[in-house]
């Protein structure tokens, strides 16, 4: 076997994507590990569904204040110079009404098309939307985080998702543990792979043809 | 005009009728909930309520909002005491697979009924419900199960389904102050699901940190006017306020 991204590595690649002033809204899990890496000189605002933005790191030491910053992802966040509060009405009109610039979803599978499942495993026959479905139809741009396969190794890349959908055709970009591909009307380009990874490898596990980018590299930081 | 302040749990929910619909404020254990209210609801054994809240609950155990190692208590104790017939919402599963709520269990088992909803979607039917707006229109949902029995239309372009307004018989919510008029004012992500709900009912129930005399609220600052908000109870000191 070769050696996979660690996590924080995946979130280190997808923070690359935010630009200088970019509102950023990341899901729960793999995503949030994003905003703790933010480059010098860079800022980026960050939404959480629950009625905040632009708020710092991820705070470790809980205080009478603290508990009322907390982030989607239950996490307690640092308060920073021009962060402010909304209601849920407010903080789903900035999604809804295209406000957020890039957002960055887990999966459970993705499509050649760009469809993404990720609120239901069908065995559990009950399953979370959560604010998923409104970040997937509304964002300007879609990015994926995620492991390349299942604990079990299945592929989550497919021609067609088998889970229901979260949203048809809306992912931009995939970030994996070994490779970043890009959602095109031609089909999945695969841009950059893990180092010592062949696009070979990779297409071993992702069952849609992949169309190797004539400048593939690397995933560098 | 009569007082709107309450003096317990217990009085500000007596007359809720079972088969209710009633708002429960919070956000899974991340925005803090009206639990005192939803204790007193449990000591009732009111029968038959429809929830309408993000989570049905059950996210307090988990360690989400589990400030300083107190599990809170939140709606799941209704659903758990059988009280509860159908959940409204974005996430009635518990978020850990491996930690089932009793939401789950019991749909699993056909006796709870599910509309599930697209939080911003629930969000916005309740802003919508308490407004007096009947009706309106969203891209969000449309090519999935969301979509499923929902009249759909072509508005600039976009395929979009038609989602109805939200309002209950009653409102859950929890804020830090209010003044004696009912005015609110909220702290941090307190506000999420609570300041929307408190828009959205018959009834508005809120449960508060202090209780205050209008005009210590500076009016620049209320986020929930007085108005909108029916009952105020003030949580004892010294008791656990999240």
């Amino acid at each position: 076997m070769k050696p996979r991204l660690e996590r924080e590595t995946i979130g280190l690649r997808v923070a690359k994507e935010f630009f200088d002033g970019a509102v950023v809204n990341l899901g729960g899990g793999l995503p949030t590990l994003a905003s703790n890496f933010m480059e010098e000189g860079k800022t980026v605002f960050f939404h959480s569904e629950n009625g905040m933005l632009g708020f710092g790191p991820v705070e470790y030491e809980e205080s009478e204040q603290s508990v009322y910053r907390m982030n989607a992802s239950g996490q307690l966040v640092q308060a920073k110079p021009g962060m402010c509060f909304f209601n849920h009405a407010t903080s789903f009109a900035m999604i809804r009404g295209g406000h957020i610039d890039i957002s960055v979803l887990g999966a459970l599978q993705v499509s050649e098309k760009g469809d993404l499942a990720n609120w239901m495993i069908p065995s559990r026959q009950v399953g979370i939307i959560g604010g998923a479905m409104d970040l997937a139809f509304s964002c300007n741009k879609l990015i994926v985080a995620m492991e390349h396969t299942t604990p079990k190794g299945e592929r989550k890349i497919l021609k067609e998702c088998n889970y229901p959908l979260t949203a048809p055709q809306c992912v931009d970009l995939i970030v994996t543990d070994v490779a970043v591909i890009e959602v095109t009307p031609d089909g999945l380009v695969l841009k950059e792979i893990a180092p010592g990874w062949t696009p070979k490898d990779v297409q071993e596990i992702t069952e849609p043809k992949l169309i190797i980018a004539k400048d593939l590299k690397e995933i560098t930081l | 005009m009569t007082s709107k302040v309450y003096n317990s749990f217990q009085e500000a929910v007596a007359d809720i009728p079972d088969g209710a619909l009633i708002l429960i404020g919070g956000f899974g254990g991340i925005a803090p909930v009206p639990q005192n209210l939803i204790k007193a609801l449990e000591l009732k054994g009111t029968k038959n309520l429809t929830i309408a809240s993000n989570n049905a609950g059950g996210d307090g155990q988990l360690g989400l909002g589990n400030i300083g190692g107190q599990p809170y208590y939140d709606h799941e104790a209704l659903v758990w005491n059988g009280q509860v017939s159908k959940f409204i919402g974005a996430v009635p599963a518990s978020i850990v697979v491996s930690k089932p709520n009793a939401f789950e269990q019991m749909y699993r088992e056909g006796k709870v009924e599910l509309e599930i909803v697209p939080q911003g979607t629930l969000a916005e039917r309740i802003r919508a419900g308490g407004a007096g707006v009947g009706a309106f229109y969203v891209p969000v949902g449309v090519g999935t199960v969301a979509e499923k029995g929902k009249e759909k239309r072509v508005i600039n372009g976009k395929e979009m389904v038609l989602e109805y307004g939200l309002r209950g018989d009653f409102a859950f919510v929890r804020a830090h102050k209010a003044d004696r008029y009912g005015n609110l004012v909220y702290k941090g992500v307190m506000r999420a699901f609570n300041a929307v709900m408190a828009m959205a009912a018959e009834t508005v129930i809120a449960e508060v940190d202090e209780i205050v005399e209008p005009g210590e609220i500076d009016p620049e600052c209320v986020v929930t006017p007085g108005i909108f908000v029916d009952r105020i109870v003030a949580v004892p000191k010294g008791e656990a306020t999240l």
